[in-house]
């Protein structure tokens, strides 16, 4: 057989085919020579051939077969072959194929090699794509070599214990005797994979790095000061032209240090405190024209932000990043501001002096520069600089990208609610929110938007007229029409006797108005939520209008037949409203009332509503407020069953009327009959607000002494349940039960999960059980505690259910607990 | 570093390096992904780009694009400053280098970043020391084909 083709002229070769499909035709013939070259099991060409291969590999093709054959190169003699041979494993071979194990030996063999080269290759191998079977096994040569005089293996070797160490953490502590001198080597080579392997066993170990906080090395100094030393040469020292990068010397090996010594001064004032200085230094004197100079300095700031450094040296830190923050040099720019973003929190006042710089940011062309300006810009508003940065962060709006807007909606949005100087700016701003980016707002802005507008009472004519002049001219962005429509239901009267103070008001008839709203009815572009937004709006309006009823009364009645069964039920609901109930129509359609505002503390936010803005309420079930409570409540009502006891989540409490109605006022119960003030929103399972609001601490409890007898709720097969119960001074209707389960069984009850439900008047807070394992023969219990809320004074009756794993099976079981002394409710 | 890859303005690969593991398929995927992100930005852009929990960091040299993809606490203007000493390396080596040496000498552009990287970190920051390492390696490597009196591929 001929020798096979060089592989110069193999690649020579391909690159000549004009097509794919040559392509992969001559790669098939050269795959398929190769192949029988490998089944011939000769020697001299295999280098070739796997060279080859590898070349082929890198365009994509499959070489697995090849596999084997680099395992035999590495076991050859022969230099070239082990060359190619570890290239081949480290392109070919990972962790994944059981072939890689048969390396081992091969390496074990010349990580001893009597060549430093052979040696350097094994060691190269092992760091890139060791698996942990191997690390485990290598480690000890690994270590071995750490020692060595030889720097070259020295530093390969320190680099190949950081990836031992990043595959198994457990062999950290072998080479900690090793890294004793590794210090104090001249060989910066050396040094940096020094470096980088304290780095890597101080990020691991919070052990580690305590000790090398404190560990006195040989030369009797210390970590840091060492480091300190070492960087200070760096520095100060002349020219060397082999290390050298654009005039500073050796800028890897600095900016590793760096950061060795921010890990180690974190937290720590004393190591924080023998960096100052050369953090100073290193921060003022670097040159900055270069990148090198500035990747020196980035690290730098980032190392001062993070240590316990003082006052001056974070605001020189500060600085220097305003600094990047001007340079023409995009990269820098985007360091900074990830830099700034890091530190907005902490030296908050710092970085406000560079907001005009941050604020014009948001002008580049750079996607990932606007949008780290914009969170900046977010960060940055206070109570002052509010109107400005609105300004700019509403332009900003306008012309950014789409994937910002919906981001960049909710940040004003939030920021307007924390800051806003006025109510009129509050709403103007909202609705240049809207009309710029009105499809990308976020779904919960709507409800929010309405209950802010209903508390600024003197703005309500003004807000109409603003949202009704928007609308006027597109009502696509449905957000916007969605909000408009409710405002035009409730403040329609206002609207058309043009009372407007804030701004020239203007004429509007209550045809034109219900002109507007149909049009959102019928328009393709409307969801249909916001149909059924501007539907209740127009029924709103036949209390607020005169002479339109009956154009009302019309379109109402054409909807009772719509497809959509949304629509068709409220028309329908409304029709019965004019015909059967007209005496009640004025009062159900009155006015909303100024809504509670509930504060937004993240997912358990409920913004108690009226029906329209969560037209789920039409479901039978309310719809959960978040996540956790809803699955507890699903469980509960399985639990329950019957329908007279409803889940832990409650909708406002109404009396429901016996009349056929009835489904109609359930449906505008939500909706505020008799002006009493609106129920505070659900408890959650986490943190209720109003639980709590009564009780400001334990002892404002009585004492359990003070009498109240407590209860077994339930005994059965050995699981026993107490309940002991206080009651609070300041709010009579609440009620603590402290449930303790214990076990008096031989076997211990596992995964116990306690479960509660109460009839509808009553409201439930489960707080966290102390574990959930009931040791036997009890000796210990489990306690948790129940908060009932209990403002009717009804008897209080619960049904519990409990699950547990008992004896190796699954035990579950329901009871009803009715044995509740009088002084626990009454 | 978790891998670094060389393509050209047209997008072939010249160089892969991986530091991770990963199957084979996702490393294509990854492959195509990355390329497709780099080549589509324009001039005007930075040189970093958020990827899934990584920074990529690339520099465009005459017609081969060089990129690295970095962990969130690395130094990203050091890394390009990793990515021109690595371009030193080669230009040393090779005199002038061009994309051309890199395609017919690929092999030897893999030693002499293994000379340069291990395991995604850097092991020598001397170009002197590194080259001079290749340097007596390929002198291993001769002896041993003047003896065998042929190339050895």
């Amino acid at each position: 057989m001929p020798a096979p083709i060089r592989l110069r002229e193999l690649i020579r070769t391909i690159r000549t085919a004009r097509t794919q499909a040559e392509e992969r035709e001559m790669i098939q013939k050269e795959c398929a020579a190769i192949r029988s070259s490998f089944r011939e099991e000769d020697n001299t060409y295999r280098c070739r051939n796997v060279a080859k291969l590898l070349y082929m590999h890198m365009l994509g093709y499959p070489a697995h077969f090849g596999q084997l054959e680099c395992l035999k190169l590495i076991a050859s003699q022969k230099f070239t072959d082990k060359r190619i041979g570890y290239l081949g494993a480290m392109l070919l071979l990972d962790e994944r194929q059981d072939v890689h194990l048969l390396m081992t030996n091969c390496i074990k063999n010349d990580l001893n090699h009597s060549t430093q080269y052979v040696q350097g290759l094994a060691l190269c191998t092992l760091g890139c794509m060791g698996s942990s079977e191997m690390c485990r096994d290598l480690a000890g040569e690994v270590e071995k070599l750490l020692k060595t005089s030889n720097s070259y293996l020295r530093k390969k070797a320190a680099l190949c214990a950081v990836h031992v160490i990043r595959k198994v953490p457990e062999l950290m502590e072998m080479f900690l005797p090793a890294t004793k001198n590794l210090l104090n080597e001249k060989n910066h080579g050396v040094l940096h994979t020094s470096v980088v392997l304290l780095t890597e066993m101080c990020e691991r170990s919070p052990d580690m790095l305590a000790h090398f906080r404190k560990v006195r090395q040989l030369s009797s100094s210390q970590l840091v000061p060492q480091l300190v030393r070492i960087l200070k040469n760096l520095i100060m020292s002349g020219y060397s032209p082999e290390h050298d990068v654009s005039g500073i010397s050796d800028p890897f090996l600095q900016v590793r240090i760096l950061r060795l010594l921010r890990i180690l001064g974190r937290n720590d004032d004393d190591s924080s405190e023998a960096m100052n200085d050369i953090l100073a230094q290193v921060a003022t004197n670097t040159e900055t024209s270069k990148n090198v100079g500035n990747a020196i300095l980035y690290e730098t700031v980032l190392t001062i932000m993070d240590i316990k450094s003082e006052s001056g040296l974070r605001v020189l830190a500060i600085n220097i990043l305003g600094r990047f923050l001007l340079n023409n040099d995009k990269n820098i720019r985007y360091v900074a501001l990830t830099s700034l973003l890091k530190t907005v929190q902490t030296d908050h006042n710092a970085v406000q002096r560079h907001r005009s710089t941050i604020v014009d940011c948001l002008k580049d062309l750079d996607v990932s520069i606007k949008r780290r300006a914009m969170e900046l810009s977010f960060a940055l508003v206070n109570g002052n600089n509010v109107r400005g940065m609105m300004k700019e962060l509403l332009y900003f709006l306008d012309s950014c990208e789409p994937e910002f807007k919906a981001d960049c909606a909710s940040g004003i949005f939030l920021a307007a609610e924390k800051y806003a100087p006025s109510k009129r700016w509050h709403i103007d701003t909202i609705m240049r929110v809207l009309t710029t980016a009105g499809s990308y707002v976020r779904d919960d802005a709507v409800p929010n938007l309405i209950q802010l507008i209903t508390n600024s009472v003197e703005m309500h004519a003004y807000t109409v007229q603003r949202l009704y002049k928007a609308i006027l001219g597109d009502y696509s962005q449905q957000p916007l029409v969605q909000v408009a429509s409710w405002c035009i239901g409730e403040y329609g009267d206002l609207l058309v006797s043009g009372q407007c103070e804030e701004e020239e008001p203007i004429q509007v008839t209550e045809d034109e108005v219900l002109d507007i709203l149909e049009s959102v009815l019928i328009s393709n572009m409307s969801a249909s939520v916001t149909r059924g937004y501007a539907l209740t709006a127009i029924m709103k309006l036949s209390t607020r209008f005169t002479c339109t009823v009956n154009r009302i009364k019309k379109v109402v009645s054409i909807y009772g037949s719509s497809i959509d069964v949304e629509l068709q039920q409220r028309a329908v609901e409304y029709n019965a409203l004019f015909k059967k109930y007209d005496h009640m129509r004025p009062a159900l359609l009155e006015r909303m009332p100024v809504m509670e505002k509930v504060t937004t503390n993240g997912p358990t936010e409920i913004v108690q509503t009226n029906g329209e803005t969560e037209p789920a309420v039409l479901e039978t079930k309310p719809p959960p407020s978040g996540l956790q409570p809803a699955s507890q409540a699903n469980d509960l009502l399985d639990l329950l069953g019957g329908s007279d006891i409803t889940p832990v989540i409650p909708t406002a409490p109404t009396s429901k009327p016996a009349s056929a109605g009835g489904e109609l006022l359930d449906l505008l119960g939500d909706l505020n009959l008799t002006g009493s003030p609106v129920s505070a929103p659900a408890p959650q399972i986490a943190q209720p607000p109003f639980l709590l609001d009564g009780l400001t601490s334990q002892p404002l409890f009585n004492d359990i002494a003070a009498g109240i007898p407590s209860i077994t709720a339930y005994n059965k097969n050995g699981l026993k349940i107490d309940f002991t119960f206080e009651r609070s001074n300041t709010n009579p209707s609440v009620t603590v039960i402290t449930i303790q389960a214990s076990n008096s069984t031989e076997l211990d009850m596992t995964d116990f999960v306690f479960q509660a439900a109460v009839p509808k008047t009553f409201q439930l807070q489960l707080l966290s059980p102390s574990s959930s394992v009931i040791p036997a023969f009890n000796s210990g219990t489990i306690t948790q505690v129940i908060k009932v809320l209990n403002p009717q004074k009804q008897q209080l009756r619960m049904r519990i259910k409990l699950t547990y794993n008992h004896k190796g099976s699954a035990m579950q079981d329901l009871a009803e607990v009715n044995n509740f002394p009088p002084q626990s409710w009454q | 570093i978790h891998f670094i890859l060389l393509f050209s303005r047209q997008g072939k690969l010249r160089l892969q390096k991986w530091y991770t593991t990963l199957p084979d398929k996702e490393k294509k995927k990854i492959i195509r992904e990355i390329v497709q992100i780099i080549l589509s930005r324009n001039q005007k852009t930075s040189s970093f780009v958020d990827w899934k929990d990584l920074k990529l960091v690339y520099k465009r040299y005459a017609s081969l694009y060089f990129c690295c993809a970095i962990e969130e606490q690395d130094n990203e203007l050091l890394t390009l400053e990793v990515v021109h000493r690595y371009v030193e390396l080669l230009d040393k080596y090779f005199g002038n280098v061009c994309e051309l040496d890199i395609i017919f000498n690929f092999e030897k552009a893999y030693f002499i970043l293994d000379e340069f990287i291990i395991g995604g970190e850097v092991q020598e920051t001397s170009k002197k020391t590194a080259v001079k390492a290749i340097e007596d390696s390929d002198m291993l490597q001769e002896t041993v084909e003047e003896y065998m009196n042929k190339p050895a591929f």
